[in-house]
């Protein structure tokens, strides 16, 4: 069976240099980095490397990116690490509606510890207000996160007015990039942001491997304490397979960025400019044009997500879905809700991201495959046979 | 996998769907928001079940569970049809996933507001009384929004768990923390 993967979102596929220039880390070079033999020390030099290509990815200096094992590690060091090395100046933090359950339940947690937070909307396009984060801004605000750009509905936010807003008013500002990162141009001096959180899984580094910026002389209280690791900010023996694995992935991506986007955005745009004319009742999710290169995301009334995941699957398509069934908390997508969609149309919420290597013909195949899915589901929706009588009764009056 | 064979088989061939313009009973559960809605029509002739259609809107086991329900109830005497439980239907599918289970429990469900509806209507002599919707709804409110623990019916302004105060925004209907500047889960500011 023919397979076409549109699933970039939730992960990547290692990039064969990528993999390349980790085996020697799963094989001889078995060093601990933190060893003064030469042993460790050929670890050492690896990890500096990948730590020296990561900051270039973002414009950063070395000494200022951090490894953790997950966008949401990095993510939870951002939030709970500067609150805490920050309370003494205040204890409220502001956050979107759209972020990632990695920066709001930390959020939460520390509501829990005597910190609180306020909310900003978004619109309808997903899209953030720089005026919305300064009218949430108090005297005691001491960190704001706002991420980057959102992997449900692919808008791209104004991170940079953001950070202008919050660096006036004297608070810190973190950006989730983990969406973003490897995919659009990113740098944190131009964006002038505090602390930024990337994922080597979504730029074709391998799972595991991922980052967290943070702006040289910015105190931050660790999540793993033990070793002197990371400069002291994130304990434990270092991931080095996959910390090479992600430095070489950033290399790979800095300089094939523009390559990729001019070769990913027509066929997005013909994804989205197809699927709405071939299927009636679809609607794009998130900004038309603010969105990241490689994402069309939507949502189709009368069906859920997981009905269409599990269909398209039979025939190689992998897709993902924010409906409520397709998550196994069974709560459909927060992002969607923030958005102003009700909840019966964030049901039918489906998410198409391109990878490298997604062709013409890829598209094709997936727009030609659609139309029957959303046929079959919505001959067994009681939403669609509704709606046909309620059109009928209308047209008969 | 995520189903079992016997599930993907009722959820790629389901059995019975349709509506039934003539119905002699109407059975309607769920609602999207907790992301599955069934409706099922039934045929009655004697005091069997001579036909019976459905329509479901959700997920693959949504629509396995209709659809086995459905080919289990046909040619079924009332009775026997309203002995058809949800952990039976779960069996006859060989099992579903545990988050899955609540949708085991709409099918059945369904089936047996659809009777009720038909023995509503019989009771009344008029066809075509209204529908009978059951009173399976699931109150978006059911878990506390910080720790994700059940909030118990009438004790949806506290979390015992995290000892605060809660309450519904006007805005998404979300439950929220009470006092707080703006929504958490919609982001509008609260009243008051």
């Amino acid at each position: 069976m023919r397979k076409a993967y549109f699933d970039h979102i939730a992960a990547t596929h290692l990039h064969p240099e990528a993999l390349r220039a980790m085996l020697p880390y799963l094989g001889d070079v078995y060093g601990n980095p933190q060893s003064l033999h030469s042993a460790g020390q050929q670890a050492l030099a690896a990890v500096d490397a990948a730590r020296s290509e990561v900051a270039g990815l973002i414009g950063a200096g070395s000494e200022e990116v951090y490894f953790t094992a997950s966008g949401s590690e990095a993510n939870n060091l951002a939030v709970k690490g500067l609150a805490q090395a920050y309370q003494a100046k205040g204890k409220h933090i502001v956050v979107s509606a759209i972020e990632h359950l990695s920066v709001l339940n930390p959020v939460k947690s520390l509501e829990k510890l005597g910190f609180s937070s306020t909310t900003v909307p978004v619109d309808g396009t997903g899209l953030i207000d720089p005026a919305e984060v300064e009218k949430a801004i108090r005297k005691d605000t001491i960190l704001v996160s706002v991420m980057t750009a959102n992997s449900e509905v692919g808008t791209v936010e104004p991170v940079a007015e953001i950070a202008r807003v919050c660096r006036a008013r004297n608070v810190l500002f973190h950006t989730d990039a983990v969406a973003a990162a490897g995919s659009i141009s990113l740098n944190v001096r131009d964006l002038d942001v505090d602390a930024l959180s990337l994922a080597g899984d979504q730029f074709y580094g391998p799972k595991g491997s991922a980052a967290l910026f943070l702006k040289k002389g910015t105190r931050i209280v660790p999540l793993v304490e033990g070793g002197i690791q990371e400069g002291g900010r994130r304990a434990g023996t270092e991931n080095v397979a996959a910390i090479v694995g992600l430095g070489k992935a950033a290399a790979i991506a800095r300089a094939g960025m523009e390559a990729k986007a001019a070769r990913a955005i027509p066929l997005r745009d013909l994804l989205i400019e197809e699927l709405v004319c071939r299927v009636d009742h679809v609607v794009l999710t998130g900004h038309r044009t603010r969105r990241l290169p490689h994402h069309a995301s939507f949502c189709i009334e009368f069906v859920e997500g997981e009905g269409m995941l599990l269909l398209l699957d039979m025939q190689g398509i992998s897709a993902s879905s924010g409906s409520a069934c397709t998550s196994k908390a069974l709560k459909v997508s927060h992002v969607l809700l923030a958005m102003g969609l009700d909840h019966a149309l964030a049901q039918g919420s489906l998410v198409f991201s391109l990878i490298d290597g997604t062709g013409r013909e890829d598209v094709e195949y997936l727009l030609d495959g659609f139309p029957p899915v959303i046929e079959r589901l919505r001959k067994m929706s009681p939403l669609y046979t509704q709606y046909l009588k309620e059109r009928n009764d209308a047209l008969q009056r | 996998m995520l189903y079992s064979d016997k599930v993907m088989n009722h959820f790629l061939n389901p059995r019975n769907v349709g509506v039934l313009a003539d119905a002699d009973g109407v059975g309607q559960v769920g609602n999207p928001v907790c992301g599955d809605m069934m409706t099922f029509y039934i045929k009655v002739k004697g005091d069997r079940l001579e036909d019976v259609k459905f329509q479901t809107f959700g997920c693959g086991a949504a629509i396995a569970v209709s659809s086995m329900v459905s080919e289990m109830a046909k040619g079924k005497t009332l009775d026997e049809a309203m002995k058809i439980t949800n952990s039976l239907v779960a069996e006859e599918l060989g099992g579903l996933p545990k988050n899955k289970l609540h949708c085991s429990n709409l099918g059945a469900d369904a089936l047996h507001a659809a009777i009720e509806n038909f023995k509503a209507r019989q009771k009344s002599a008029e066809k075509g009384a209204s529908m009978v919707v059951d009173s399976h709804e699931h109150d978006e409110g059911c878990a506390c929004p910080y720790c994700e623990g059940t909030l118990e019916e009438g004790e949806k302004e506290f979390c015992k768990a995290c000892q605060i105060e809660l309450e519904e925004c006007p805005s998404c209907g979300g439950i929220t923390k009470k006092g707080a500047e703006a929504c958490i889960h919609c982001g509008k500011p609260l009243a008051g």
